[in-house]
């Protein structure tokens, strides 16, 4: 949709000359092998002179290593794990919240209700995941909690009966953790299924997504750290602001805006803004003017890092809490947490 | 048939006064400087994969072709020798001379012990057993954190500054790939007119005649597979350094195997252009499947397809096929 | 302690149909001594045959049991006389390539077809609760379901002229053709039924967990560890076998992170067949 809403206005403005610009897309298949082969062909024979970021952090590290090796530029809206950001890059920037700080509002709104609360923390054993577990683990110990329960599950995994025993098991009030979708999406269908009667779930990216809708009464009460949502109320330094995304977006094509498309819009939207400061499409003045950046668009506050250590983390961008609730008879996201930002209050879970 | 192959060029003459010990040395020369004299990356990159190929099915020939023992699970000596060479890089900055090497004989010592367990079972059980020690492998290292577990490991982009840079590092790569190809074919060769490769196809012909006639079936198994083990090794050293990370799920990766073996059987088991040849045209034949949406994974039926008409029809493969229409070919290409 | 009683009884259910999947395998193997490759393909065939069954034609799920089951038989026997019937008697790394290729072929078509994405069907059923712990009710039928199956595949083998002849074929095919028994006839049979046993297995496991075109090969493998553990051509074994090891992953998943659970099994495995070469319940050495 950026592109298209761009290329009308008559393209990128660079110095004195305007850029129209065109994707050339592949399907990796969500395989590191296949990936590291098709961002080669997208440099060596697509010519590609800025790079996108696969979707999931492995993957994306694996194709950071061939937009590094050849010196193009990339943008990270898809992996939130904070190591690919250590090894040493030049041109990689990320242009959402890290996967560090993906649960801390999630622990706080839990502290509000819970000071005391017996925590499982369940996720998927990839690299996102990971980090995210890595992260909240000390966040939940800070916050007072107990931590009852601290496994990882194959992301693979359909038959979560095992692990959801376990939770039972412990005793815990919460369960934090998941992973991506597919996981997500069953690890709480079947937690319906064997009634685990938790006060508190959430699950990372699975419920951020409208299909997960799909669950019925399985989702009621399910939070999901979101990296945005259509209520939100930043005020944009350029670009449209949220709603207006959000209908353009639904017209367009058919189904809700969620933090998915409006992170990839953004992508867009920060590529083109880098190259209008810069004056040109040339990568090393491009990085340049990204490494300046710091702007509010309507999908948050974004600024990079720029010591060699952590080069392109995104240490601006927040994360803010939404749970699946009732209303006028249908299931759909409020805002919970933090606070200033609500649309709802927090639903006790029930079953 | 592994009749024909037995019935290889002229034995005695010396090595280096044999045709195709040269059309080896040709194939190799050519793989090294075509993409060099063009300066052609993208060439590199295709011929490097295909490289890779090779290695895996020739050394796989080793057992498959020349013993008719059916290794399902050989890609567990690719991922391994990754993995030991990653880990040795960068965790204890090992260079990469020295940890592809230590990989290698690593994981031809790990063959080796695993290879006098399993090598007493014939036929099916010796097959499946090799699937389990694939995934019993995958299952640990998905486990194991030191090793990354099923994250996996990653190398900073400073990996490369030894080797002169990114850019002048993958040129090494490559040539350092070629060589283990290259060596690869010198070894199916040398062992096939060796005393020792006699003793192998007589293994894969009658094993327990073989060993009446006084074969050391056992110690001829065991050295069989745990060689088979050891340039591939070296090949997942080199090529996991390139990606410059490594997972388990890409390591041991049973379709990799799986595309070997379908490679060997093809190009016509117990030869050694078959092998060749098949890798090349296999992994052409994927590079062109690669970019498209529906047929991305096309090869697999394709090469499924050839697979079973050469079983039920053609089990010489390729190269059967060429030995029966011009039978003094056999003399020429091995 | 009610939670490793919890583990250990979800695990011998769904061990069960593992067992039921295995029960197919392991009577091709053990009648015309061919390892089935396309095992994972009938069962990735049930899975979607009920995903189809179920959304497309509207039927309810279990009632898709009989179709699936006839459908199976028909594939297999399909598949016999397409890729078996030239290597009985070859060796056995014909057999394992012609099975094996395709296999290559039918998953590769799926890909084409459905991707690699997860597939669900929606089945709910009441569940029996014990402790704080609940057995979903799909579980339980399950199970049940494979019981039954088991009990037919008996009656079948033991109590039909049919059956008899199967078990004849298996036991010594000159015999059995001797005495006047078609016996290539029994070989298509018996390969029929062992691709139905798979598909219907697939067809059950589709009710309790999402699936995709690639998650043949993962229980495939669970088939030939149940089937090694079991015992190679014991169809009683193979049941067995599966409850076997659905029994010692709920005994280790209390201990140990879950994901350890698939370690233990493949060592399991791989040891297994060293010691034991033909099973540990074995009906036929080889």
């Amino acid at each position: 949709m950026w592109r298209d809403e761009l290329n009308a206005a008559g393209g990128i403005k660079a110095g004195n000359q305007r850029y129209k610009v065109r994707f050339v897309t592949y399907d990796d298949q969500s395989q590191g092998g296949r990936v590291q082969q098709l961002y080669t062909r997208l440099i060596l024979q697509d010519k590609a002179q800025f790079l996108f970021s696969p979707y999931s952090s492995g993957l994306a590290a694996t194709a950071a290593v061939i937009s590094e090796q050849y010196g193009k530029l990339m943008l990270v809206m898809g992996g939130a794990e904070p190591k690919i950001f250590e090894l040493s890059n030049k041109y990689l920037f990320q242009g959402i919240t890290s996967a560090d700080h993906y649960l801390s509002g999630a622990v706080e709104a839990l502290r509000s209700r819970n000071p005391h609360a017996r925590v499982a923390l369940v996720y998927s054993d990839d690299p996102f995941s990971k980090a995210v577990a890595l992260a909240t683990r000390d966040q939940a110990r800070e916050a007072g909690f107990t931590l009852v329960l601290d496994e990882s599950y194959a992301p693979t995994t359909t038959d979560f009966s095992p692990i959801i025993n376990k939770i039972i098991t412990s005793k815990a009030d919460a369960l934090l953790g998941g992973g991506h979708y597919p996981d997500g999406a069953t690890l709480a269908r079947q937690l319906y299924d064997q009634k685990a009667n938790l006060q508190w779930v959430t699950l990372l990216v699975a419920p951020g997504n409208q299909e997960f809708a799909r669950l019925g009464p399985a989702a009621l009460g399910i939070t999901v750290p979101s990296q945005w949502e259509i209520q939100a109320s930043y005020k944009p330094q350029f670009g449209p602001p949220a709603a207006k995304f959000a209908k353009a977006f639904e017209e367009k094509f058919k189904i809700a805006a969620d933090y998915h498309s409006a992170s990839g819009y953004t992508g867009g939207a920060l590529l083109q803004h880098a190259i209008e400061t810069a004056g040109s499409i040339d990568t090393d003045k491009v990085a340049a003017a990204l490494n300046t950046m710091d702007v509010t668009t309507f999908f948050g506050h974004i600024k990079f890092a720029t010591d060699a250590k952590h080069h392109g983390l995104q240490i601006a961008h927040e994360m803010v809490l939404a749970q699946w609730q009732m209303k006028n008879g249908s299931l759909v996201r409020e805002v919970v947490w933090p606070t200033a930002a609500r649309t709802a209050d927090i639903l006790n879970r029930m079953q | 048939m592994r009749q024909d192959a037995f019935k290889s060029g002229d034995v005695r003459a010396p090595i280096l006064r044999r045709p195709f010990f040269w059309i080896i040395a040709l194939v190799i020369t050519a793989f090294g400087l075509a993409p060099a004299v063009a300066n052609d990356v993208e060439l590199r990159e295709s011929l490097l994969l295909a490289a890779v190929y090779i290695t895996l099915a020739s050394n796989l020939n080793l057992m498959l072709g020349y013993t008719g023992y059916i290794n399902f699970g050989s890609i567990v000596f690719f991922g391994l020798g990754g993995y030991i060479c990653v880990f040795l890089m960068s965790a204890h900055d090992w260079p990469l001379a020295g940890a592809v090497l230590a990989a290698g004989a690593a994981v031809s010592l790990f063959a080796l012990l695993f290879g006098l367990g399993i090598l007493r079972l014939r036929g099916a059980y010796f097959a499946l057993a090799t699937i389990g020690i694939n995934e019993a492998v995958k299952a640990f290292v998905s486990n194991f954190e030191p090793w990354g577990g099923s994250s996996g490991l990653y190398l900073s982009t400073e990996i490369f500054m030894p080797l002169g840079g990114p850019m002048q590092a993958l040129w090494v790569i490559y040539f350092l790939m070629v060589g283990v190809m290259g060596l690869s074919l010198y070894l199916s060769y040398g062992i096939k007119t060796s005393k020792f490769g006699l003793g192998l196809m007589a293994i894969g012909q009658n094993e327990d005649a073989a060993a009446m006639l006084g074969v050391r079936t056992p110690l001829y198994k065991a050295f069989a597979y745990s060689v088979s083990a050891f340039l591939p090794a070296l090949a997942g050293g080199l090529y996991f350094f390139k990606s410059a990370f490594i997972q388990p799920v890409d390591a041991f990766d049973l379709g990799l195997s799986t595309e070997a073996m379908v490679i060997v059987m093809l190009g016509g088991q117990g030869t050694i252009t078959g092998p060749t040849v098949g890798a090349y045209l296999y992994e052409e034949l994927r590079g062109r499947l690669l970019t498209s949406e529906t047929f991305s994974n096309f090869q697999l039926v394709i090469s499924g397809a050839l697979l079973l008409v050469i079983v039920l029809f053609l089990p010489g493969g390729l190269m059967g096929w060429i030995y029966g229409r011009w039978p003094r070919m056999k003399r020429v290409l091995e | 302690m009610f939670g490793i009683v919890a583990s250990i009884v979800d695990g011998v259910l769904i061990g069960s149909v593992y067992g039921l999947a295995a029960m197919g395998l392991t009577l091709i193997w053990g009648v015309m001594d061919v390892v089935n490759l396309t095992h994972g393909a009938a069962i990735v065939a049930g899975m979607f045959a009920l995903y189809l069954l179920t959304s497309a034609a509207g039927l309810a799920p279990y009632a898709a049991l009989p179709p699936i089951l006839a459908g199976g038989f028909l594939v297999g026997v399909l598949l016999y006389w397409i890729a078996v019937h030239r290597m009985i008697g070859r060796p056995p790394l014909m057999s394992l390539l012609s099975t094996f290729s395709v296999n290559l072929v039918l998953i590769g078509l799926g890909t084409a077809v459905w991707g690699t994405v997860l597939f669900n069907v929606p089945v709910t059923l009441p569940g029996v609760s014990w402790q704080g712990y609940t057995f979903p009710g799909t579980h339980l039928l399950a199970a049940g379901l494979t019981a039954v199956m088991a009990g037919l595949l008996y009656l079948f083998l033991y109590h039909t002229r049919l059956g008899k002849a199967v078990r004849a074929v298996a036991d010594n095919r000159e015999a059995a053709e001797l005495a006047g028994i078609p016996t290539t006839q029994m070989l298509s049979l018996a390969f029929g039924l062992g691709v139905a046993l798979a598909s219907v297995a697939g067809m059950l496991i589709a009710t309790l967990f999402p699936f995709t075109v690639l998650a043949g090969d993962a229980y495939q493998l669970k088939s030939f560890v149940v089937t090694v553990l079991g015992g190679l051509g014991n169809p009683a074994g193979a049941l067995l076998g599966g409850i076997a090891l659905g029994l010692v992953e709920g005994l280790a998943a209390p201990f140990m992170p879950v994901s350890w659970t698939l370690v233990i099994e493949f060592v399991l495995f791989v040891a297994v067949l060293i010691v034991f070469p033909g099973g540990i319940f074995a009906f036929r050495r080889s």
